[in-house]
């Protein structure tokens, strides 16, 4: 039994200035397994593979290998490579400016002189044995990205490596290209390669992984067989609740009560190049919803959708009952639509720009170019935000970039409040915000409710979503699954749902 | 006034004010009267302001229009138009071979200076929506105008340098009759009168900040992030159809081959010494205009020390090293630590 061990990781810990990413983090890998390493955002997935592969040195524990009789210290990505843990990134790291061949063989090797033909003969050797759809003369990028993706281990898989990390491999791969990939992983596996496969998507892990190990803020929670955990305990570990022990959340209100039958926005079919699948969708006046779901399941991409934020696809939407068409973010701000982004560096602010500019940006849009507000006015409203919401800015002329990542989030949501939204989207608003802050927003959100404003809510705590939202919509892999409401909104069903209809044993 | 100096020492026109500031004691070091300005007579008879600063606003006209559309075509696309010589080349050809087939009067003037900016425009538009549209940079964009720019001016041309000459001509590209300021400096303040008055009554600065600065941000907050990027190319052809336009009165030819030649490296240094990032994003206009009258002024004064034209260039990159290592960001940092070093001196010692 112990032979069959290539890889284990003891007690290993990391911190970083002010957060323990790794905790006494445990993990074995065996010969010929596919272990799924799963956890949400932050729970040290990414941390534990770059202490693996030496991008950082770990503070304490031990790394042993099969085949070398001590412990080892992996201090460069190269080293690591020289033991035999090689690594596929999510983001492909090949030149798709170079042939297949010229790609598996780069930087190996101390040669001065390449031999083309047996280059390319070996290459060709190797894409055989692998069955991967390419020619060893062909230029990568005309290559798709599973096939990409494939060379990447490939290339890995040729350097004699035991482990072999795949850094979420599937997230830009369709179905059918994720079969692919799948039959390679398979392949890998019969010759006895350790493969660790790091996966959102839980169906995935389900159909290749023999174990699952579950890291959650940076601890070990468990090492499990596939066999053995029901999805509904899968996320259950991953979120961190025990599921006899979540009650429902009482302190919802019933909002629905007498926003029945008046949709203020409807949406039919709508599908965006984001690759949401076609979803329909309606909110009511001073509804507050929510989407769930784990990352990667649709959930920012739909609600992209609903403001035009990604290119559409198809669809109908309704406002206020009538046809509108929203193809872009603007047409979506001038039926009263507001969204607030979930990544608030790259969407959101405006970083060299002041508090000020930021915070009337979108309505000074909606008032049009030929139309500014004059600098009384435009003070006027940022004070009175800044007051609101209680930002702490040095002057409204501070540029946000100076700001924490709560006050520019504070600043993002009154350049929405400020448009005077009938319906407002916010995806993650509170994601990487103090908890003060965290409860402001949500008490805010009922207050927008109960003004009549219509609220989508998007968060990945769930409790958070459980106090805010009257409706919940779940989403997996892409699709809409299920809608709960009333009664049915505990943690429970919510994470049966997310599971699906095959985990009904949990 | 003490918070109106601590703002100007952490405003971005510090390093451009202080160069110009340098410039200027040099030259009254150098000569006591290298400023002075006479009334004299010109060889039309008119009685008119000349000295060196009165040659330095004049000379400085074409490029400060120039600099003025690059500052904004650099802030909303993160790159620059090289092809602004080789553009004002075509406008300046489309206005003479407009005057040449007329009479020349004051409309015919007109319509020729329209022709050549809707010429200019179109121009802009082609770099624009290669930029805008097909996510092009806009050095390589532009390289496509910059090399086939001057080609296609000698077309218009018929392959000649052809002469305009009317008095009112004359009187665009010197002096009019009974004013003693240089016509081109009177186009510089309208034209400067009316970017402000676009600045002021329109979110042109907003949306290209917000675009230059974060592309995606501006697009989910409803700005057309391409048309912004248009508008700025176009603006750049009004721009540069002005700035051909004045060159070619000045000289009374259009000659295709040196008109405005390598004017778009002194552009773009302009919009540089300015302290405007060439990477796009925040921008200011006064800054990129005090970088034009830099550039000229030291051309200026180098010219005055009797420097061989074909040296000027060499001296030139020596003082723009100077200011450009000055505006950069390490030498910044230095500064802010020495001026904290000299002023919380007092308080570190205490600490420890």
């Amino acid at each position: 039994m112990q032979n069959d061990i290539v890889l284990t990781m003891r007690n290993i810990c990391k911190a970083f200035p002010g957060v323990r990413a790794l905790q006494n983090v445990d993990f074995t890998l065996r010969k010929g397994e596919i272990h799924a390493l799963m956890g949400e955002n932050g729970a040290g997935k990414s941390t534990l593979i770059k202490v693996l592969t030496g991008v950082f040195p770990k503070d304490s524990g031990q790394i042993h290998i099969a085949g070398i009789n001590k412990d080892i210290t992996v201090k460069s990505p190269q080293e690591a490579q020289n033991l035999g843990i090689s690594t596929v990134y999510q983001e492909i790291s090949l030149c798709p400016n170079l042939t297949v061949a010229e790609n598996i063989f780069i930087g190996r090797g101390n040669y001065r002189f390449v031999n083309w033909r047996s280059m390319v003969k070996k290459t060709t050797e190797i894409l055989a044995k692998l069955n991967i759809p390419a020619r060893a003369t062909q230029q990568l990028d005309t290559c798709s990205l599973a096939v990409q993706q494939m060379v990447a281990i490939a290339r890995s898989v040729d350097m004699d490596c035991k482990v072999l990390i795949l850094d979420e491999p599937t997230s830009s791969l369709d179905e059918h290209e994720v079969a692919k990939l799948f039959s390679l992983m398979r392949e890998l596996k019969s010759r006895g390669v350790g493969i660790i496969f790091i996966t959102h998507f839980l169906e995935q892990a389900y159909e290749i992984c023999d174990r699952i190990t579950v890291l959650r803020n940076g601890e070990f929670e468990g090492e499990y067989e596939v066999k053995d955990l029901p999805r509904v305990q899968l996320i259950s570990k991953m979120l961190g609740k025990e599921l006899d022990d979540i009650s429902t959340l009482q302190n919802r209100k019933a909002f629905q009560a007498e926003a029945d039958d008046k949709p203020v926005y409807e949406a039919f079919g709508l599908s965006s190049a984001e690759g949401t699948k076609a979803f329909d969708f309606k909110i009511n006046k001073g509804e507050v919803n929510g989407f769930t779901g784990l990352l990667g399941s649709g959930r920012s991409e739909s609600v992209r959708a609903i403001f035009g934020a990604d290119k559409i696809t198809g669809g109908r939407v309704r406002v206020n009952g009538k046809n509108v068409k929203i193809k872009k973010a603007k047409d979506a701000m001038m039926h009263g639509i507001g969204y607030l982004p979930e990544d608030r560096k790259q969407d959101g602010i405006v970083e060299d720009l002041s508090v000020r500019e930021n915070i009337i940006l979108a309505l000074q849009v909606i008032k049009g170019f030929f139309r500014p507000f004059s600098k009384t006015e435009a003070e006027a409203f940022a004070d009175k935000y800044i007051k609101l919401l209680g930002i702490k800015t040095a002057s409204t002329d501070t540029p946000i970039k100076q700001l924490s990542g709560g006050n520019q989030q504070k600043a993002i949501l009154a350049r929405w409040l400020l448009t005077n939204p009938e319906y407002l989207i916010l995806d993650e608003p509170t994601r990487g915000i103090d908890v003060g802050t965290k409860v402001e927003i949500q008490k805010l959100v009922l207050k927008l409710a109960e003004q009549g404003v219509s609220v989508t809510f998007i968060s990945s705590e769930i409790e958070e979503m459980l106090r805010t939202c009257s409706r919940l919509i779940v989403m997996r892999d892409r699709n809409i699954v299920g809608e709960l409401r009333d009664e049915d909104m505990t943690q429970a069903k919510i994470m049966h749902t997310i599971a699906g209809g095959a985990a009904q044993n949990g | 006034m003490a918070n109106g100096l601590k703002k100007l020492a952490r405003s971005q026109l510090v390093v451009p004010l202080l160069a110009l500031f340098l410039l200027i004691v040099f030259n009254l070091i150098r000569d006591v009267g290298f400023f002075s300005i006479t009334l004299t007579t010109n060889n039309d008879g008119n009685t008119v302001l000349s000295g060196n600063i009165i040659s330095i606003l004049n000379g400085a006209s074409e490029l400060v229009i120039l600099a003025i559309g690059m500052t904004l075509v650099t802030a909303s696309s993160r790159g620059q138009d090289i092809s602004v010589g080789a553009a004002a080349a075509i406008a300046g050809s489309i206005f003479v071979s407009v005057l040449r087939a007329n009479q020349i009067t004051i409309p015919i003037i007109l319509v020729a200076f329209l022709a050549s900016c809707i010429v200019a425009i179109l121009f802009g538009v082609f770099n624009g929506t290669l930029v805008a549209a097909f996510k092009i940079q806009p050095m390589i964009a532009t390289l496509i105008l910059f090399s086939a720019g001057r080609s296609i001016a000698y077309w218009i041309n018929g392959g000649a340098t052809p002469t305009v000459s009317s008095p009112l001509l004359v009187n665009i590209g010197s002096f009019i009759p009974g004013i003693p300021i240089p016509t081109p400096i009177i186009i510089i303040i309208v034209c400067g009168v009316l970017i402000w008055l676009v600045l002021r009554f329109t979110n042109l600065g907003l949306y290209t900040q917000a675009v230059g600065i974060n592309e995606r941000s501006a697009r989910l907050n409803g700005i057309n992030a391409a048309w912004i990027k248009l508008l700025s190319f176009m603006i750049l052809g009004i721009c540069v159809a002005i700035a051909g336009c004045i060159k070619v009165c000045r000289i009374g030819l259009i000659n295709h081959e040196t008109l405005l030649l390598d004017v778009e490296m002194d552009a773009i240094l302009a919009v540089a010494i300015g302290g405007n990032s060439l990477g796009g994003g925040k921008f200011s206009l006064i800054g990129s205009v005090i970088g034009a009258y830099i550039i000229q002024a030291l051309t200026v004064t180098l010219y005055a020390m009797k420097v061989p034209s074909t040296a000027v260039k060499a001296y030139k990159a020596i003082v723009i090293i100077a200011i450009v290592i000055l505006s950069s960001p390490i030498v910044k940092e230095y500064a802010l630590q020495l001026r904290d070093q000299l002023i919380k001196k007092p308080t570190k010692i205490t600490e420890n």
